[in-house]
């Protein structure tokens, strides 16, 4: 038996000439929340979608749970998925469309109200999912990735649409059920939610993976960063140039440079900036961040 | 494949899919039956196509299921219209792929809903049959025929025949809209294409060379439920119409199985 829950050697995706996924190699330990990060269209989906057997590969090989992502039916009864956010049938009701899954999945439809309960839609279980609103419908699809008691969770977006009190919950669940030895692989755009929960993380980039580690290995190879504002807007620019020529990587980023450097060099920094005729408005460290580093590694401004 | 089965049935249960399925086929059982003994001595014609069925047709073995076989075209239409609703509605809902997640193996996805999808036409038959046949019993008189031979066991084997014919004829049609629904992947393309086809195309094919109708498709299956016609025989349209729905429902099988899911 692997300790990995996913694992993926040089796995592929070509549609026409285009490399959706292009010789991704990657790992993820069993009992542990992997975030799946990357811009839109870096082919997280797509990864996803052959994870779980929706589309085939065209190169390379995976195993998920021990098992060739070649024959999903030796390990989709252990898996939870929600992909592309939730899809159910408008006409039916949200405990219905549970019950529909349960059925052909073969699990006890008793289990379709503690689910409900426990993404808190107990109450609405028999209104129909057309009246369901965005974040009541992103519970629903929870709970239903949730219905076969998963060894393995694929969640992509979980959190879209939900308030930051059902944010809060997601994040709890899903740590609870890592806690209970659950895989959690999960792609969000809420890069500092994933920062909180995630131990491992998969960045992809132009269907590339530009990290696959933990976490805290990726943070560490990170460097400080001041976040620099000028008094004046335009100066924006003479502020990168200042940085840039003292040897330090900078860039412009919502209206703040944003300069590597460790916050002893801010000094140094403050004074050129003076003698240039700049008057600072803000110079903050930074500590390195998710989100900070997925910009890096990404080059997504 | 059972369990697709019963997750199918689930689906086709709701109140709005049944009572309007039930609706429409109760609607045209009903009409084409009650023409048939209300219009029996017009100058136009009781039947299709102005044709005329008369007493002496009515009062044979078959009389009570006359009107019913000609409405199993009509049946197969909205047999046509479900099947194709229920597959491609999988595409256009996005559920396809949490079905897959939960049952990989896409056949048995495939036959589990043809299972169903035929469960649900057999009974709209059987209650479509029945509401005939009893507007047949209650018509006869005012049209002045008699029913002694309805109910003999000559009788009750032209019933049996008969809706044995338009189930298998139903199931036809609506093997064609699951093929559709399965190829153009969106319930209102593949209804519209069907009935297009059958209604329409056909006729005008029909219309222009009468003997393409010996080789088409709809018309096939409409003489199959209708138990054969003068100028098609049963056997022949069973071999015809047979050879169409093998064929295509290969063709979707093949299809289905090996496309991606990307939506």
């Amino acid at each position: 038996m692997s300790t990995m829950a996913i694992s993926v050697r040089d796995l592929s995706k070509k549609y026409g000439d285009r490399m959706a996924v292009s010789h991704i190699n990657f790992d993820v330990p069993l009992g542990a929340v992997c975030g799946f990060v990357g811009p839109n269209g870096s082919g997280k989906t797509t990864t996803m979608r052959m994870l779980l057997g929706l589309i085939s590969h065209t190169g390379g090989s995976g195993q998920v749970l021990d098992a060739s992502i070649d024959e999903p039916e030796k390990y989709l009864s252990q898996v939870g998925a929600m992909i592309e956010g939730p899809a159910f049938y408008p006409a039916l009701t949200g405990a219905e469309n549970l019950k529909v899954l349960a059925t052909l999945g073969g699990f006890p439809i008793e289990r379709v109200q503690t689910l409900l309960d426990q993404v808190g839609l107990g109450d609405r279980a028999k209104s129909k999912y057309k009246t369901y609103s965005l974040g009541m419908k992103q519970r629903l699809g929870i709970a239903a990735a949730l219905l076969p008691n998963p060894k393995l969770l694929m969640l992509d977006e979980p959190t879209n649409g939900l308030d930051p009190e059902g944010i809060q919950e997601v994040r709890a669940l899903l740590r609870s059920l890592a806690d209970n030895g659950t895989t959690v692989f999960v792609s969000s755009h809420l890069l500092s939610e994933l920062e909180i929960i995630s131990d491992y993380l998969v960045m992809l980039r132009k269907g590339e993976v530009v990290f696959a580690g933990k976490i805290e290995e990726l943070l560490l190879a990170q460097q400080n960063v001041l976040i620099v504002k000028g008094q004046n807007p335009g100066d924006l620019e003479k502020i990168l140039g200042i940085a840039t020529s003292m040897g330090h990587s900078a860039t412009i980023r919502n209206g703040e440079v944003h300069v590597q450097a460790d916050a002893d060099w801010a000094a140094t920094l403050n004074r050129a900036a003076f003698d240039a005729g700049i008057t600072l408005a803000q110079l903050t460290p930074q500590l390195p961040n998710l989100e900070e580093t997925f910009f890096e590694m990404t080059g997504d401004k | 494949m059972f369990r697709v089965v019963l997750a199918e049935l689930r689906k086709l249960r709701r109140p709005t899919l049944v009572l309007g399925t039930l609706g429409a086929a109760l609607f045209f059982a009903a009409l084409v039956t009650s023409f048939l003994f209300l219009l029996i001595d017009s100058a136009d014609g009781n039947g299709d196509r102005g044709r005329t069925i008369g007493r002496e047709v009515l009062t044979l073995a078959s009389g009570s299921v006359t009107g019913f076989s000609s409405v199993g075209g009509l049946l197969g239409l909205i047999a046509l219209c479900v099947f194709a609703a229920q597959t491609a509605q999988e595409y256009t809902y996005g559920t396809l792929r949490n079905l897959l997640v939960r049952q990989s193996g896409r056949l048995r996805i495939l036959g589990g809903k043809l299972i169903a999808n035929v469960i649900f036409a057999k009974i709209m038959v059987l209650i479509s049959a029945a509401v005939s046949i009893g507007i047949s019993i209650a018509l006869a008189p005012g049209a002045k025929v008699t029913t002694e031979l309805w109910f003999t066991s000559a009788g009750w084997s032209a019933i049996i025949h008969t809706i044995i014919n338009v189930v298998i004829a139903v199931i036809g049609y609506g093997i064609f809209g699951m093929a559709l629904g399965l190829l153009l992947r969106s319930p209102i393309s593949s209804i519209s294409v069907g009935v297009l086809w059958m209604l329409i195309i056909e006729n005008l094919l029909g219309a222009v060379k009468e003997s393409a109708l010996d080789w088409l498709p709809g018309s096939q299956l409409n003489t199959i439920a209708i138990g054969g016609s003068e100028t098609i025989s049963y056997t022949h349209a069973m071999q015809v119409g047979g050879a169409y729905v093998i064929g295509i429902s290969i063709i979707a099988a093949v299809l289905f199985s090996r496309r991606d899911v990307a939506n």
